[in-house]
């Protein structure tokens, strides 16, 4: 298999590429939303992250990738203790997913042939500890919906089936991708992603030709075009990892987090999640910057991913909750 | 007619798809090939079959996971007392013939895309589809390079031209080569810009396309001819608009401008076999006052679509079915998915799951006996084809809802507004039960639908917003276009409802004359039509004063019928949830 298009070299889009960085800084900001035309490099981003993200320890053989020995299921019968440093799982959830494959299933096969009653883990335990890739999120199935919801929320996914009873962890970042313009998204779902993105197509011709260029010399001559984008990849890898670890020494003004109360209130965005996703996102965005203390400029560069889709909507309502944020975060945060 | 849409033309461009794909399948990754059953069809994928490197397997829309990504060989691991394992279709690199394509399910088209992005070497997608909403998933047909429409194409225009496996080959090796000069991708871009198209994989399929085209015609670098007949096989489907107005007033006479839209690399075969048909031009010799590329690509992508193509295709954008999502629709019985309900006997093959504690349970009783006179292991189960039980799911298919709104002077003038104030209510309801919506509009001489089945209430909302009144009322009209909608939708595994806004004085006829009897006979008779398709409907009548003759409609429509001059909200709500109750 060849390696994915850097992530680094992905052409503007400047605000997707800024959301994913931020879920890999601090995932439990809780994930990404895609919304945008087709053809704008949503899976190609989603992709790359992959092979930008740090590696992680996992017991060999755990199917639910735990870093430790004594977090594997019992389930699993692991009896090793080695551990292996591999990359970041980013699973596909395909649309048309069957629920045994989501959330796992009764071992058919050993159950027949040797009557045993044996769990095969599904594509939740697989996602654990790394991302789940929704393509066409507004296209899925309402029930998978509902499975996911739960799992998201809780981090933990508990199957009661077929004489089963299982559970197992299953903390992952959903990140989702779609065009809204062939299905909505239920609120639920839209409240369970910390970020919220909108891409559009590139529309002047120089950067649709870079993209172009880009693309083609990645396909052709592949040798020379990706060591210096894997160069900075790795650039981008050390930052976030050293984002990481300055995370927790970030220090919040009791200022900012008034700004964060009105901006919410101002907004009338739903529960109390937009304020918590705004304040670690903005953290986030302070450490990534190298900075120790939570500012407004924060703030203001984050809000608009974090609040855009946490408006209360009128569902006969058209006008774009974009340009309510953009206005609001001028009112609030002049 | 155009010299690129004679049938002869359209038959030696589909071969030269293939040839292109054949030299560059991972760059152009399939064609769609738009064609019913005939013999240029079954031509052009055995030639597929024949010069693809790897050849061609067949695939089907209803294909299971299993099949596609392998699985157990349930029979075989069952009577061998161990693991059988089959490999799927997309395991190894051959390229898929996906027959059928129209029907392709969403889910199924997300994994062939999947596989199109990574490692799928290349796709033919048949799509047999016979009306112009009945299409392939877009997120397949997005990810295909080539479009072919082999509509027309007769025994006669087919020109028997071999295919040269040693060509392809060398073609494919100088593919590398090929150089690409600078302004190449500026046009390609441009070309995209103005026809209207986003995705930034068009450019760059059309890019392999006429690198493709290039090695094929032995040329060092791509140029104009090449380009030509890529926007034609990438753009022209694609497009979106037609470019801006300027443009647009010198394309009728810019084809002939053109040098010939795509080069002839096998024209001296072509000319041995069939002497009549003589290239008509020198290759590669331009005109001395060329138009810029761009413009002369958009006129070739614009050269080889039908006059409606565009109209067509917007509609079946619009029209693309979110399948295969759970509704509120009537009860469907199924194996797939939704709640459980008591296992069956029967075979397990494709798309059917085993449940295997029934199966098991059937199964226990007989252990001790069969261990008897067994051939088998004694310490194994020993399961019996006739244990197996499958799972069966009792599933809710989506509803949708049918707006059929009198937009007629009659109405406009009265209460158009009050009407679309209904629908709004109507719709709120709808979003509620995630239902699906379609607005079907009728006044002048004839019905219109301005809005195909979606979910998105934004863009219902927007087109309501915009219906302009005025004109007679075709209310047969509008019935019948409400009753093939429903018709439609139900072949898809939908549950339509229809809900007619309407004053009731029905003037125009089917055939567009003003004559009040026999538009008012043709009404009722479309009624009769309606309730004996079993479509629930309900009859909001818009007018000042209850018409009686809207309530003989309604009756013959076996719907309730509900006079907006004493309907609120609360009752509109309340007769709604009684037509909709399931």
């Amino acid at each position: 298999m060849t390696d994915p298009f850097p992530f680094s070299a992905i052409v503007g889009q400047e605000e997707m590429k800024q959301a994913m960085v931020l879920t890999a800084i601090d995932p439990s900001i809780g994930g990404v939303l895609v919304l945008g035309d087709r053809g704008t490099g949503k899976s190609t981003a989603v992709r790359a992250l992959a092979a930008l993200l740090p590696q992680i320890e996992v017991v060999v053989g755990c199917p639910v990738n735990s870093a430790h020995p004594k977090d594997c299921p019992d389930w699993a019968e692991i009896k090793t203790t080695d551990q292996i440093r591999r990359a970041t799982p980013v699973i596909d959830l395909p649309l048309g997913v069957t629920e045994d494959r989501v959330v796992g299933a009764l071992d058919i096969e050993r159950a027949l042939t040797q009557g045993q009653k044996a769990f095969e883990p599904g594509l939740l335990a697989r996602a654990n500890r790394g991302y789940l890739y929704i393509d066409e999120v507004n296209l899925l199935e309402d029930h998978i919906v509902d499975l996911l919801l739960d799992v998201a929320q809780s981090g933990v996914n508990i199957v009661e089936r077929e004489g089963l009873s299982i559970r197992h962890p299953a903390k992952f970042v959903l990140v989702g991708s779609g065009n809204p313009e062939e299905g909505e998204l239920r609120p639920q779902l839209l409240d369970r992603f910390g970020l919220s993105v909108e891409v559009i197509s590139p529309r002047d011709i120089a950067t649709r030709v870079e993209v172009m260029r880009r693309r083609d010399s990645y396909e052709r001559t592949p040798g020379a075009f990706m060591p210096p984008w894997q160069a900075q990849d790795a650039e981008l890898r050390d930052q976030i990892i050293a984002a990481r670890s300055a995370l927790g020494s970030i220090t919040t003004p009791d200022a900012i987090l008034e700004d964060c109360a009105a901006l919410c209130i101002a907004l009338g965005s739903d529960g109390l999640r937009g304020e918590l996703t705004l304040l670690r996102a903005a953290r986030a965005v302070a450490a990534f910057e190298g900075t120790d203390q939570l500012s407004r400029t924060h703030l203001r560069a984050i809000a608009p991913s974090a609040l855009r889709h946490r408006l209360r909507r009128d569902p006969l309502d058209d006008a774009g909750s974009s340009a309510r944020v953009a206005r609001i975060l001028n009112e609030v945060l002049p | 007619m155009e010299p690129a849409r004679q049938p002869s033309r359209a038959w030696s461009r589909a071969e030269l798809a293939l040839r292109l794909l054949a030299i560059d399948p991972a760059g152009l990754k399939g064609i769609w090939l738009r064609a019913r059953v005939s013999p240029a069809r079954d031509r052009l994928v055995a030639t597929a079959t024949a010069c693809l490197p790897q050849g061609l397997r067949r695939a089907h829309p209803s294909l299971s996971d299993e099949a596609l990504y392998g699985g157990t060989d349930l029979a075989a691991t069952l009577s061998s007392g161990r693991r059988v394992s089959t490999t799927g279709l997309l395991g190894d690199d051959t390229p898929l013939l996906l027959v059928m394509a129209e029907r392709c399910p969403m889910g199924l088209a997300a994994r062939l895309g999947q596989w199109l992005d990574r490692t799928g070497p290349a796709l033919i997608a048949l799509d047999e589809g016979a009306d112009d909403d009945e299409l392939p998933p877009l997120a397949l047909t997005e990810r295909l390079g080539l479009f072919i429409d082999l509509e027309g194409i007769g025994q006669a225009n087919m020109t028997a031209t071999p295919m040269d496996t040693g060509q392809l080959s060398q073609a494919r090796t100088r593919l590398s080569q090929i150089k690409t000069p600078h302004s190449v991708l500026e046009d390609l871009a441009r070309t995209a810009e103005k026809l209207g198209i986003n995705s930034a994989r068009a450019p760059l399929m059309a890019l392999a396309a006429a690198r493709a085209a290039a090695a094929l015609d032995g040329a060092e670098s791509v140029s104009a001819a090449h380009l030509n007949l890529a926007a034609m096989l990438v753009f022209a489907h694609r497009a979106t608009q037609t470019p801006d107005e300027d443009t647009a007033d010198q394309q009728p006479q810019e084809p002939q401008d053109l040098p010939p839209p795509f080069p002839e690399p096998d024209s001296d075969e072509q000319s041995e076999t069939k002497p009549d048909e003589t290239p008509d031009a020198p290759p590669q010799d331009q005109p001395s006052e060329t138009p810029p590329l761009d413009d002369m690509m958009v006129a070739a992508a614009l050269s080889c679509l039908p006059a409606d193509l565009l109209a067509r295709l917007a509609v079946g954008r619009a029209a693309r079915q979110v399948q295969g999502t759970n509704g509120t629709g009537a009860a469907q019985k199924g194996n797939r998915r939704g709640r459980p309900i008591p296992s069956r006997p029967g075979t397990p093959g494709s798309g059917v799951r085993i449940d295997p504690v029934a199966t098991l349970r059937v199964a226990a009783p007989w252990q001790k006996l069969r261990r008897g006179g067994g051939h088998l292991a004694a310490d194994r189960l020993q399961i019996r084809r006739d244990d197996i039980r499958l799972r069966q799911f009792k599933q809710t298919s989506d509803r949708l809802l049918i707006f059929a709104v009198d937009a007629s002077g009659s109405a406009a003038l009265a209460r158009l507004a009050e009407a679309k104030g209904a629908v709004e209510l109507l719709l709120a309801q709808a979003y509620a039960r995630r239902d699906h919506v379609a607005l079907v509009a009728f006044r002048g001489t004839g019905a219109e639908l301005m809005l195909p089945p979606t979910r998105s209430l934004v863009q219902t909302k927007r087109r309501l917003a915009g219906l302009p009144g005025g004109g007679g009322t075709p209310l047969a009209a509008g019935l019948q276009l409400a009753a093939e909608l429903a018709l439609q939708t139900r072949r898809r595994g939908m549950t339509p409802t229809l809900a007619l806004l309407t004053d009731g004085r029905a003037n125009i006829a089917l055939d567009g004359q003003p004559n009040r009897i026999k538009a008012m006979e043709e009404a009722r008779q479309m009624a009769r039509v309606l309730a004996t398709s079993g479509t629930p409907a309900l009859v909001i009548d818009t007018a000042n004063r209850p018409q009686p003759d809207l309530r003989a409609l309604a009756d013959a429509m076996g719907a309730p019928y509900l006079p907006l001059p004493r309907a609120d909200a609360r009752r509109l709500s309340a007769a709604l949830r009684v037509a909709l109750a399931p």
